[in-house]
């Protein structure tokens, strides 16, 4: 393979990762209180607001609903008004974000859901603050589940960034679609498929390392400590 | 220090379900330092009644004052404010997993804006109170049933409450835990003077730690009154279904099959004797065996003694001609005693 292809390879392997980790951390900074607030504002809930958690999650399923090929080229306009151009890596971005950002929220939910309402209940029952018990018991206590489910995020954004070539957004996919396939470049293709594997890999296990890391519980039950119990 | 004055909750109907009353005027008063149980079936209003104390729930009508404070009529920032007075276990525990036992005491100090300082001279001596000094740096995952409802019972502590509920916070764990976290509410009872009250199905519980029992029945308070007495003399069919779960309240079943025989054929007649005050620590039924010079078997029963209150109940088999004598009710008038005929065997 010559140098100029190892050098595109590694170029779009970077555009994937900008894409995929601006993506990500703007679509948890919105998912998390998003999905915080989907979990807690059901009927006698902590922040009771059950017709904006109707409206709220109805808006988050159209979201998910859409095809995010689709959802690329429908919100260009969104695109031009946010990043001033609706081609290249940095407009990808915004389609991205949009995507990752109700299915984050989803799986906040249900990581929020997970806590035992019994925790909740001890907490006012201590005379805690709502917001108290969000940033110091259901946040603490979820943790684990959240970390997961962002790892999950990440994998599903890789996949999803295959597509914003036809925005002319870079990255691995789009190397692969072009090189590979348009040019007839099997070993290119070959290349692109096993540094996406890699990748999910690499997101997969340290996931599951800081989600151990985080998970008393589950650090406990495989003793790391040595000698008898 | 706790009175509920006619406090109804009702939960409206959903869906399907209809109306639901849970409490249907309930009036308590717990003066202060007592320790008062609540007895009664899944079902019956105890948890909700609980509840209403510290304003989880809000009663429908009626009032709840604790302190002298309206607890039904305060705002949600007040109502926190109390709150911190109420402290409040768990049949549970609900303790934070990602906390260790040291960080599970300190929350409602955090939630309070304590420095760690303080807070870490409040919370070493309440883990030392609750016997779990060695394990402060342990998780719940690593603690038995009975060292995480000592935690739940620190955690309640910390904020210095003036009361503390206990909502079911034995039925999770075995009979020696239960009587060793039970020793321990006594101690905290007589030792920082607290109010408790507590619900439970168990008369165990009650008859171990209580001063006053109210039982609950399809939310309502249906007999109330010092453990001893409740113990002694029931009178509601719920109030004796309670008392005859413990060990020796009932006739044994193989003499209970028995019971039925004409009184001019049998040979024994079957007695229950409740004996109270004096007369249960007296020799009652050597006495009357020897006065009537008859011989008496005794077929079952217990003897006990309830917050300081010697008390018995027994099953006698006398010979039938001293019952009908009237030579048994007489040697056996006494207040203290309370005789009831349960019938004849051949």
């Amino acid at each position: 393979m010559s140098p100029e292809l190892l050098r595109l390879i590694l170029d779009s392997t970077l555009e994937t990762l900008y894409m995929v980790g601006v993506a990500t951390l703007i679509g948890t900074l919105l998912g998390l209180p998003l999905g915080i607030f989907l979990a807690t504002s059901g009927q006698g809930e902590l922040f009771a607001a059950p017709k904006l958690n109707g409206v709220l999650g109805v808006v988050v399923n159209a979201t998910r609903s859409t095809p995010f090929i689709i959802l690329v080229v429908a919100i260009i306009p969104f695109t031009r008004l946010i990043a001033g151009t609706s081609i290249g890596t940095t407009a990808a971005i915004v389609p991205l974000t949009i995507a990752a950002t109700p299915f984050i929220a989803r799986i906040v939910e249900a990581a929020i859901r997970e806590v035992d309402y019994g925790l909740v209940e001890a907490s006012l029952a201590m005379g805690a603050t709502p917001l108290q018990i969000v940033r110091k018991v259901l946040i603490p206590e979820a943790l684990p589940g959240l970390v997961l489910g962002i790892t999950l995020a990440v994998v599903s954004l890789l996949s999803n960034s295959a597509m914003v070539g036809a925005v002319g957004g870079g990255g691995l996919g789009d190397l692969g679609i072009r090189y590979g396939y348009q040019r007839f470049m099997p070993e290119v293709m070959l290349v692109v498929v096993i540094v996406l594997i890699v990748l999910v890999q690499g997101f997969q296990t340290l996931g599951e390392y800081v989600a151990r890391r985080v998970n008393r519980r589950l650090r406990l039950v495989c003793p790391l400590k040595s000698g008898p119990p | 220090m706790i009175e509920l004055d006619g406090v109804w909750k009702t939960f409206p109907a959903r869906g399907s379900d209809t109306a639901v009353e849970a409490l249907r005027g309930v009036s308590l008063h717990v003066p202060r330092g007592e320790i008062y149980g609540v007895i009664g079936r899944s079902g019956a209003g105890k948890s909700t009644l609980i509840r209403t104390i510290n304003g989880l729930e809000r009663p429908t009508c009626g009032e709840v004052r604790v302190d002298g404070i309206a607890i039904d009529k305060l705002d949600e920032r007040a109502l926190r404010e109390e709150r911190r007075k109420i402290g409040m276990i768990f049949q549970h525990f609900n303790l934070l997993s990602s906390r260790s036992a040291f960080g599970n005491v300190a929350l409602p100090l955090e939630l309070l804006g304590l420095s760690r300082r303080e807070i870490e001279k409040r919370v070493t001596p309440l883990l030392e109170l609750v016997g779990l000094g060695d394990k402060r740096d342990r998780h719940p995952v690593e603690l038995s049933g009975g060292q995480k409802q000592r935690v739940g019972i620190a955690r309640a502590l910390a904020t210095e409450p003036k009361v503390l509920l206990s909502d079911e916070a034995t039925s999770a764990l075995d009979p020696e835990t239960t009587r060793s976290i039970l020793a321990l509410l006594a101690r905290v009872n007589a030792e920082l003077g607290l109010t408790i009250v507590l619900i439970t199905h168990e008369m165990t519980v009650i008859k171990e730690i209580c001063h006053r029992v109210g039982v609950i029945d399809d939310g309502a308070i249906i007999e109330e009154g010092p453990v001893h007495q409740v113990f002694a003399h029931p009178q509601t069919a719920t109030a004796r279904s309670f008392v005859g779960s413990l060990a020796g309240r009932e006739l044994p079943a193989s003499i209970k099959a028995e019971l039925g025989a004409p009184v001019e054929a049998s040979s024994q007649t079957i007695l229950r004797l409740t004996l109270t005050g004096e007369a249960a620590t007296q020799p009652t039924v050597t006495k009357l065996a020897r006065a009537l010079g008859i011989d008496v078997a005794i077929l079952g029963g217990q003897i006990d003694s309830i917050g300081g209150h010697p008390f018995a109940l027994l099953f006698l088999g006398v010979p039938t001609a001293s019952w009908t004598s009237g030579a048994v009710s007489a040697a056996l008038a006494s207040p203290d005693i309370q005789l009831e005929m349960l019938g004849h065997v051949a």
